[in-house]
């Protein structure tokens, strides 16, 4: 039950009136108020500090170290007092989740302390209150991450032999710090990337002349040496590309993933340059691949963690470059018109048709000014002005906001990402917790079973069974019973209810079953009865035995703490009404 | 160019001002306080003594700290008591029958007034108060959609999982079961005598109103 709304049981309670007139049967007696003792105040001695509250307050959380017999262990006697030697400042705190029901986080507190104290407390974290449950998340995550850090560079030198080859082959790739083989992979790769991409580059430079011709790229001349540069670097690319996809957990997702379309857009140049034959038709094309093997320098990304982010960043800013870029096209569009209309009338113009003007649009907006374009009429310069001088502003002014929205859409990425998986485990933890004070309720039902059955039996000691509830649990249990008197209907856990609804499914099969199964409380009724039927057609000697048997089965569920009260009567299902005689015995022994 | 921008940005925020200000007032609104009359009257009026009304007022002042119960407020706090199925009918009758003046909240003067009749009223009042709850329309008579309004409700309160499994016809029999024995003159409505009547006839309808006497 919620603690906070204890005071509101005798209105809860008082409204009940309202079922009397309905309900068929006789109510339950209400538990008498045994300690008719006033509300008083008692004193909470914390290292010194005193505090003060009735005694009211605390017993709203009955599952708590304050609000349970448990604190009667710090009672002292001679001061009448309860004393802790714990923390006073975190105990306001913890006072205060009494008084309102809500539990916060001080941001001085150590992050560890706090725990601690909530631990002795026996007070769950997850009831912080929305006001504070994020700066709490936060330095616990903070503190755990240190710790695991201090952990991990201590734990490096640890070997795991339970690791398949191929799992230690993807952590060699992933992490090249783990092995020694790992690292070297890591370096030579880099060096290669290194060595493709300056080829790349050197290729392209003249590299003097050979006696008699024109001057020549380095490429041409030393074609040889650039081809087998070049397949060097291929067969090592294409070698890693194979490794990590045969030691890649899920390969579907590997081919799908940034970095393996980079790498495969690497190499493949070269073996498409391979299989087409020196065509002259085919050599421009083939030209234009070659353009493709600059992305060969991407595969550093593996290699730095700054180009990852920096990626990272970029994709997630899109929406922002987005913006930036449409404002930026309209307002080129715009120039460019007016300039184009504007110089129209002049002649020699370079500006022919608009598309023509976006140039000079740009260049004057980006304050580069080339000056292969320029206005020469009056109403042409008097724009052109206007457009440098707006081309300032909207080009300067979106770059800090850029900037500032990357480091703040990072982190607000990563955050809301957390705050999302985190709400998943807080809410499931929060229904747990209220399932239990539902559960709370067919607890003590199964306890005052039990206490009933040791009565049969004449055990002297059922006044110490069961767990002592107070006041107002046994009142807001008895509240929960009357309803169940209302309606003819009782209150069942989960799992009980899907096996009653499977059983009943299962009703229907005649087939010959278990006694374990035909004794269960859900199926006594109906199953019994038919099992009833069919031993008759055994000999006689044989039936009491049987109906014994379910007889010392249905009593030994009923020890165990089955869900029938044995004083109800409940509607029963018709099919049973069928049996007279000897299985209206058995009927009768059933519903038990 | 950025002029152009300047003026459809601060278009945009003169739209969303209004709205703001208006969610400021409905703050202001819920933060007027209500307090009640002195403790003496409220004695003199009620069959509760001082202290009880002080444990009262101290529960009430902490769930409500304005001093007025709204029905969501009310509805969030029975339905706490009732963790298993759904209190919300249930709970609307209760505060359409607590709220006399229907003014849409209860100040502290009509729940201390309210449970002054149900917990230490005479019998012939508490009948009187329940025939009031039950009548949802507040004409005098209960007829059989009401009837079954409220016991839809009371089921639903038990939740989806209960022994034996609730069908859809159960709420019906019992509506049915409960006209038979109330309706004297077979009208199809029940009048407060009728009901008066047959309460006083069922001794386990008598014996159960007693059954909250000591709830303080």
């Amino acid at each position: 039950m919620a603690a906070g709304v204890a005071a509101w049981l005798p209105f809860a309670r008082a409204a009940a009136i309202g079922w009397m007139p309905v309900a068929n049967c006789p109510m339950p007696l209400a538990p008498a108020d045994k300690s008719k003792r006033q509300d008083e105040l008692i004193v909470l001695n914390v290292s010194g500090r005193r505090f003060q509250t009735w005694r009211t307050t605390l017993e709203r959380y009955p599952d708590t170290l304050l609000g349970s017999t448990e604190k009667e262990f710090f009672f002292n006697e001679d001061t009448k007092e309860y004393f802790f030697d714990r923390d006073p400042e975190v105990f306001r705190c913890v006072l205060n989740f009494y008084r309102t029901g809500k539990l916060h986080y001080p941001r001085y507190e150590c992050i560890s302390a706090y725990d601690d104290e909530l631990a002795f407390y026996g007070i769950l974290p997850e009831i912080i209150g929305d006001c504070c449950y994020e700066e709490y998340k936060d330095r616990k995550r903070e503190n755990a991450e240190r710790l695991m850090d201090d952990n991990d560079s201590e734990n490096n030198q640890e070997s795991m032999p339970s690791l398949s080859f191929r799992q230690t082959m993807w952590r060699a790739f992933e992490n090249p710090h783990t092995s020694t083989l790992a690292l070297v992979f890591y370096y030579v790769t880099g060096f290669f990337i290194a060595v493709s991409v300056i080829t790349n580059v050197v290729e392209t430079v003249p590299c003097g002349t050979v006696p008699g011709s024109k001057e020549l790229p380095c490429g041409e001349r030393y074609s040889v040496a650039f081809f087998c540069l070049d397949t060097a670097c291929v067969m090592i690319f294409t070698v890693e590309y194979l490794l990590r996809l045969f030691a890649a957990p899920s390969r579907y997702r590997f081919i799908r993933s940034v970095m393996s379309i980079i790498d495969v857009v690497a190499i493949m140049p070269y073996y498409i340059g391979l299989v087409m034959t020196n065509n002259e038709d085919v050599s421009g094309a083939f030209v234009t691949l070659r353009v493709f093997r600059v992305f060969r320098i991407f595969k550093f990304s593996r290699h730095s963690q700054g180009l990852r982010i920096l990626g990272y960043t970029l994709k997630s800013c899109a929406s922002e470059l987005g913006f930036l870029l449409f404002s930026l096209t309209m307002a080129i569009i715009i120039f460019a018109t007016v300039m184009f209309y504007a110089e129209k009338g002049s002649s020699a113009s370079k500006f022919t048709s608009i598309p023509a003007s976006f140039w000079y649009t740009i260049v004057t907006m980006t304050t580069l000014g080339y000056g292969d374009m320029v206005p020469k009429t009056i109403a042409g310069k008097i724009f052109g002005s206007i457009c440098s001088l707006s081309g300032v502003l909207v080009i300067a002014l979106p770059v800090p906001v850029i900037v500032s929205n990357f480091s703040r859409i990072y982190h607000q990425n990563q955050r809301a990402d957390k705050r999302r998986a985190q709400k998943k485990a807080r809410l499931a933890r929060i229904r747990v917790a209220k399932t239990g004070s539902s559960n709370a309720y067919l607890h003590s039902k199964r306890n005052g079973l039990l206490t009933e059955a040791l009565e049969l039996m004449g055990t002297p000691e059922e006044e110490h069974m069961g767990k002592t509830t107070s006041l107002i649990e046994s009142q807001h249990h008895h509240l929960l019973h009357c309803l169940e008197k209302t309606t003819n209907h009782e209150f069942i856990d989960e799992q009980m209810f899907e096996q009653n609804c499977m059983e009943s499914s299962m009703q229907n099969y005649p087939s010959t079953r278990s006694p374990s199964l035909s004794s269960h409380p859900g199926l006594t009724t109906t199953c019994c009865s038919r099992r009833s039927k069919k031993t008759t057609h055994l000999p006689n000697s044989n039936l009491p035995a049987t109906r014994l048997r379910s007889m010392q089965e249905l009593s030994t569920i009923h020890i165990q703490g089955s869900e029938q009260p044995s004083l109800t009567t409940r509607p029963l299902p018709t099919t049973s009404n069928e049996s007279q005689g000897i299985q209206g015995k058995t009927k009768v022994k059933c519903h038990k | 160019m950025g002029a152009v921008m300047g003026t459809f940005s601060s278009l945009q925020t003169k739209q969303r001002r209004p709205s703001k200000d208006k969610i400021e007032d409905e703050l202001e609104m819920t933060m007027v306080c209500h307090r009640p009359e002195g403790l003496e009257q409220l004695e003199a009026q009620t069959n509760f003594t001082k202290r009880e009304l002080q444990v009262l007022y101290r529960g009430f002042k902490n769930e409500c700290p304005s001093g007025v119960v709204n029905e969501e407020t009310f509805k969030q706090i029975y339905a706490q008591f009732f963790p298993h199925g759904d209190a919300s009918m249930y709970a609307h009758y209760l505060f359409h029958a607590f709220d006399t003046t229907q003014t849409g909240s209860v100040k502290f003067e009509d729940f201390v007034t309210a449970l002054s009749i149900l917990l230490r009223g005479t019998v012939h009042e508490k009948l009187r108060w329940t025939f009031n709850l039950y009548d949802i329309n507040k004409d005098g008579y209960i007829n059989k959609e009401e009837m079954m309004d409220i016991v839809k409700a009371i089921y639903d309160m038990m939740g989806k999982y209960t022994y034996p499994v609730l069908k859809e016809d159960t709420p019906r029999q019992h509506v049915d079961v409960f006209f038979q024995k109330m309706d004297k003159n077979k009208d199809g409505i029940v009048t407060l005598d009728e009901f008066l009547e047959s309460c006083q006839e069922d001794d386990n309808i008598m014996r159960s109103l007693q059954l909250f006497q000591n709830v303080m």
